[in-house]
């Protein structure tokens, strides 16, 4: 993986330019030291690191505009930052970049029971939001397993989903507006306590956008009452086949559950042998399904999954009875990437979506893949949106293990988009899928993509190295390369 | 009188712009042109008709998916949608009785963003759209999203396309998400609710997971088809409950239970009934034809006091969060009032004659740093102003 070459001006410049940030981040905002630097290093996606050139930590949108502004006049790079969880290196620093962290943004600003919404800094992790509304029995429904540690502004920056997405929608149908400065120092504000922002849509258009189009420094989010009642099920299989078709089945009667996270031999026995949640090891795939609501509709739903597995062959089949139980059904999955670790020294987290009637066919080519790379591949799936996350186990240690690991992952992502899904699911691009791109992309496509970034950030100095392969400039992009002559009127039924 | 392309195939479409784009000629698009009275009337060389680029390319119902040509009559999707008892979970508003035309197609639905009083619980249009190709500006056709829901791969110009009004592409096709139909609808009925804001609040509080709020001053309930809204005598407050059927028993029963103290009396309108109210809050389809009407977007407790305070007729939808006005005609439109009247939010003017859409502004006016960004987002995609000079 390839980052966009230093450069050794800006680098030499570097005193200058922490003495700038210091003149607008007073105290230990800015840091320098090489000891701390190393904190942040590396994202979620370990495998690459690099020390940032400074780590600046405001605490106002005004030094957030400030420090932007200034960067700009020097020419100098920002890469943004949350609790670095990102999977796909979208917070991997840049040598000659400026890290710019919102670890301070961490107040919840306004809760609004009556608009049903809360206004937050972005620093807030996601667990934080429903922690202050969960005494009134609300809570923030996108639940990326990382909740505890990822950050608002982070889920904002790259869509982030989590098991409960299927029901309740990802961060961008949860999100009602945010304050985001850009590069240029402008502060806007889009959307707010109100729905759909007038004009473009341009709130939906930074949602996902990995840290390339501003800094988001303030975030409204949807709340919603808490289901009266939850219970979940797991459901067992002979074949992966069989629980694909019994996923297909339960979508297609008409009920979308809370949740419905599917898993293959491997994980489960990884899983189970991690923490006892209750699942069989003597299937090939299994199911946990959540059902949630008033308990007269879970109760019928509860019953009909029943009726729709037997039909399709499940051999294992448990309802939680009581709440402890439905806590432990979902205990092995929540600790999926734990139990993981506990089997093998290093694993890559794929993420791609697919069309959800093609898993058997995905599945068996990706063991086929499994064998040709002589690489175990664990498999735990949103399945309910067909959001795929194989887990490659490797070992670093073993020379060539990466690279053999990554190539394999590549193949995966290919594979996805061969059968109509996409690379990525809700990790985003970042640099780890970046050079996949073009799989799913014309040329044209991407620099249409890459002129919105343009309109936000004439520059290119926000996070420049990520999602795109290609960094091409503003100024070209804007190019036409339209006949010099006029066309003659086309040919084109007219009226 | 301008000329009207009507393009057979999405080459045609991509020729028709590279001729407008070198002769710098601007192109109006339609699709059936159903719902033209929305933004200013557009001045352009030449229309850009794409109801000939029609028909669903794939429909898995099993995928909650359809695929379909922008021309695509929302009929035709209706009733391949129907037939599979599937919906548009956003409840697109049908254009007849704001525009006195029927029909519209799946271009002209996204690119409108249109949505109706589900979007409250299950989102806008834009919500459910999950790809598109489209020629742009530049004569380049171009895609975005795809056919599947999760999606984080490159920026979301999906939901830029929706809501965009045709003025940063055409688009040729769209993919997007459609849901099965409830098992079973029913409304509940708070008559003379001493305060409807309360009564909004409370239910959205409430776990029932309530899929419209609406509210009818009593002038506006006299003139609905369901007589007991009709008959009410008083405003009316409607609470929509969807699901399966024992679901939407106990919830409408405890729904009334928490109303009940909230107002005079409260009633229940079953599947016939209830779907007959909501297709008249959708549509609107309360307002004479000479009424010039306005759409509010704002925060949803401010919503009654705002529309009381306009002094024209009103609905509420969106839990208060929508206010769909109607105004005695004036040469303005009484712009300044309108928009005075909102601390937040925005205002669209949805209905009034040419001449007055001409001289205000139809869409919420945005601030200097927002209009700025906005005017360099739609050169990225259409550099020259080709599509819909004027519209928005
Ligand atoms: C005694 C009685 C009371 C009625 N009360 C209402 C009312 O409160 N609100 C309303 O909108 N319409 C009411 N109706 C009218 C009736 O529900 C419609 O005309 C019916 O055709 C609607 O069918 P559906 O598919 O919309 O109803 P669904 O909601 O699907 O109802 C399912 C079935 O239950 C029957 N049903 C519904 N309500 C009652 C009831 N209260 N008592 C006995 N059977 C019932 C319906 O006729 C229907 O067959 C009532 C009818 C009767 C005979
Ligand atoms: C164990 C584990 C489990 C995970 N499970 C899930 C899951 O279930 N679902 C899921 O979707 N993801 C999951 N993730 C991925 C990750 O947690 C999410 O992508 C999360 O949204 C990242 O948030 P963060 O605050 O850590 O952001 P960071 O990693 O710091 O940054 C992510 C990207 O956002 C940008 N960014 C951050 N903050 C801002 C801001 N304020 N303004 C502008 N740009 C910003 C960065 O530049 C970067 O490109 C998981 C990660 C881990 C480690």
């Amino acid at each position: 993986m390839k980052m966009p070459k230093p450069d050794q001006d800006i680098i030499a410049r570097r005193s200058e330019i922490i003495r700038r940030l210091q003149a607008i981040v007073p105290g230990d905002g800015v840091i320098t030291n090489e000891n701390e630097l190393s904190v942040f290093e590396c994202d979620g996606l370990m495998a690459y690191k690099q020390l940032p050139m400074v780590v600046v930590l405001p605490e106002s949108t005004q030094q957030v505009s400030n420090i932007l502004k200034a960067c700009q006049d020097m020419g100098v790079k920002i890469v943004p930052r949350g609790a670095g969880t990102g999977l796909s290196g979208g917070a991997l620093p840049l040598a000659d970049g400026v890290t710019l962290g919102l670890s301070k943004f961490n107040k919840i600003l306004d809760i609004d029971l009556d608009n049903r919404c809360a206004v937050v800094q972005p620093g807030v992790t996601n667990q934080a939001v429903t922690n202050a509304v969960m005494d009134d029995n609300f809570y923030y429904a996108p639940d990326p397993s990382s909740k505890i540690a990822c950050t608002i502004g982070g889920n904002v920056a790259e869509n982030a989903g989590g098991m409960h997405c299927l029901k309740y929608g990802l961060t961008t149908n949860n999100l009602l507006g945010v304050e985001m400065v850009l590069m240029d120092g402008d502060v806007i504000r889009l959307g707010g306590k109100h729905l759909d922002a007038g004009g473009l849509d341009l709130l939906g258009a930074i949602t996902g956008s990995e840290g390339l189009l501003g800094i988001i420094t303030e975030v409204t989010v949807r709340i919603l009452k808490k289901p009266q009642t939850a219970r979940a099920m797991l459901v067992g299989f002979d074949t992966v086949a069989a629980g694909g078709n019994c996923v297909a089945k339960i979508i297609s009667s008409g009920i979308v559950p809370g949740a419905m996270e599917m898993m293959d031999k491997v994980a489960i026995d990884a899983m189970q042998r991690f923490v006892d949640s209750g699942y069989p090891l003597d299937v090939e795939a299994l199911l946990v399904v959540e059902l949630d609501g008033p308990e007269a509709e879970v109760d019928y739903l509860v019953e009909r999954i029943e009726q729709i597995s037997k039909d399709v062959g499940s051999t294992f089949l448990r309802v939680s009875q009581t709440e402890q139980e439905r806590e432990q059904f979902w205990k092995g999955r929540m600790s999926a990437f734990p139990s993981i670790g506990r089997i093998s020294p290093d694993y890559l987290t794929m993420d791609g979506t697919i069309p959800r009637h093609r898993l058997p066919d995905v599945l068996t080519r990706m063991n086929e893949l499994s064998e040709q790379f002589g690489l175990r591949v664990a498999n735990v799936f949103h399945a309910g949106d067909g959001n795929l996350h194989p887990l490659i186990l490797y070992d670093a240690n073993v020379p060539g293990d990466l690279d053999k690991a990554e190539e394999f992952g590549s193949e995966i992502l290919k594979l996805c988009v061969e059968v109509g899904g996409v690379l990525s699911g809700e990790h985003g691009i970042g640099v780890e899928k970046r050079d996949l791109m073009g799989e799913m992309f014309t040329e044209d496509d991407m620099k249409q993509q890459q002129r919105l970034k343009c309109a936000f950030d004439t520059s290119g100095l926000l996070n420049p190295g990520k999602v795109y392969p290609t960094l091409h400039r503003c100024a070209e992009l804007g190019h036409m390369h339209v006949h010099g002559g006029k066309l003659p009127f086309p040919d084109i039924p007219r009226y | 009188m301008a000329d009207i392309f009507k393009p057979e195939k999405g080459t045609q479409v991509l020729d028709a712009v590279k001729w407008a784009v070198s002769n710098k000629a601007s192109l109006e698009i339609i699709g059936q042109g159903t719902k033209r009275g929305l933004g200013r009337a557009v001045e352009a060389k030449a229309v850009l008709d794409m109801s000939n680029i029609s028909g669903i390319t794939l429909y898995e119902p099993e995928e909650l998916v359809m695929t379909a040509r922008a021309g695509t009559p929302l009929t035709e999707v209706q009733a391949a949608l129907d037939d599979a008892n599937q919906m548009l979970a956003f409840e697109p508003w049908s254009p007849k009785s704001i525009y006195g035309a029927e029909g519209g197609t799946v271009g002209g639905m996204f690119a409108a963003n249109v949505s109706g009083p589900r979007r409250i619980l299950a989102g806008a249009a834009r919500d459910h759209m999950l790809g598109f190709k489209a020629v742009s500006g530049r004569g380049e056709d171009f895609k975005s999203g795809g056919r599947v829901v999760k999606n984080v791969t490159g920026f979301d110009l999906t939901k830029l396309m929706a809501g965009s009004m045709g003025t940063l592409g055409v688009m040729t096709e769209v993919s997007f998400k459609v849901l099965p139909k409830p098992e079973k609808s029913r409304t509940v009925l708070l008559f003379g609710a001493s305060s409807e804001t309360k009564a909004m609040i409370a239910a959205q509080s409430s776990p029932y997971e309530v899929s419209g709020y609406a509210h009818l001053p009593r002038s506006m309930a006299e003139r609905s088809s369901v007589d007991y809204v009709k008959n009410a005598g008083q405003d009316v407050t409607a609470f929509r409950i969807e699901g399966p059927a024992p679901s939407v028993t106990v919830r409408c029963e405890a729904l009334r239970k928490l109303l009940a103290p909230l107002g005079e009396s409260v009633e229940e309108l079953h599947t016939t009934n209830s779907q007959a109210l909501w297709a008249e809050i959708r549509d609107v389809s309360y307002f004479t034809p000479e009424k010039q009407i306005w759409r509010l977007s704002v925060t949803p407790s401010e919503g009654p006091e705002i529309a009381k305070s306009l002094n024209g007729e009103y609905v509420l939808d969106w839990a208060g969060g929508l206010i769909w006005l109607a105004l005695d005609p004036s040469d303005d439109a009484e712009v300044d009032k309108v928009r005075g009247a909102m601390q937040s939010g925005h205002a669209t003017c949805m209905r009034a004659a040419d001449a007055v859409r001409a001289k205000i502004d139809v869409f919420q006016p945005q601030d200097t740093a927002l209009a700025a960004l906005t005017k360099r987002v739609r050169a990225g995609f259409d550099p020259h102003g080709i599509f819909n000079p004027g519209r928005v």
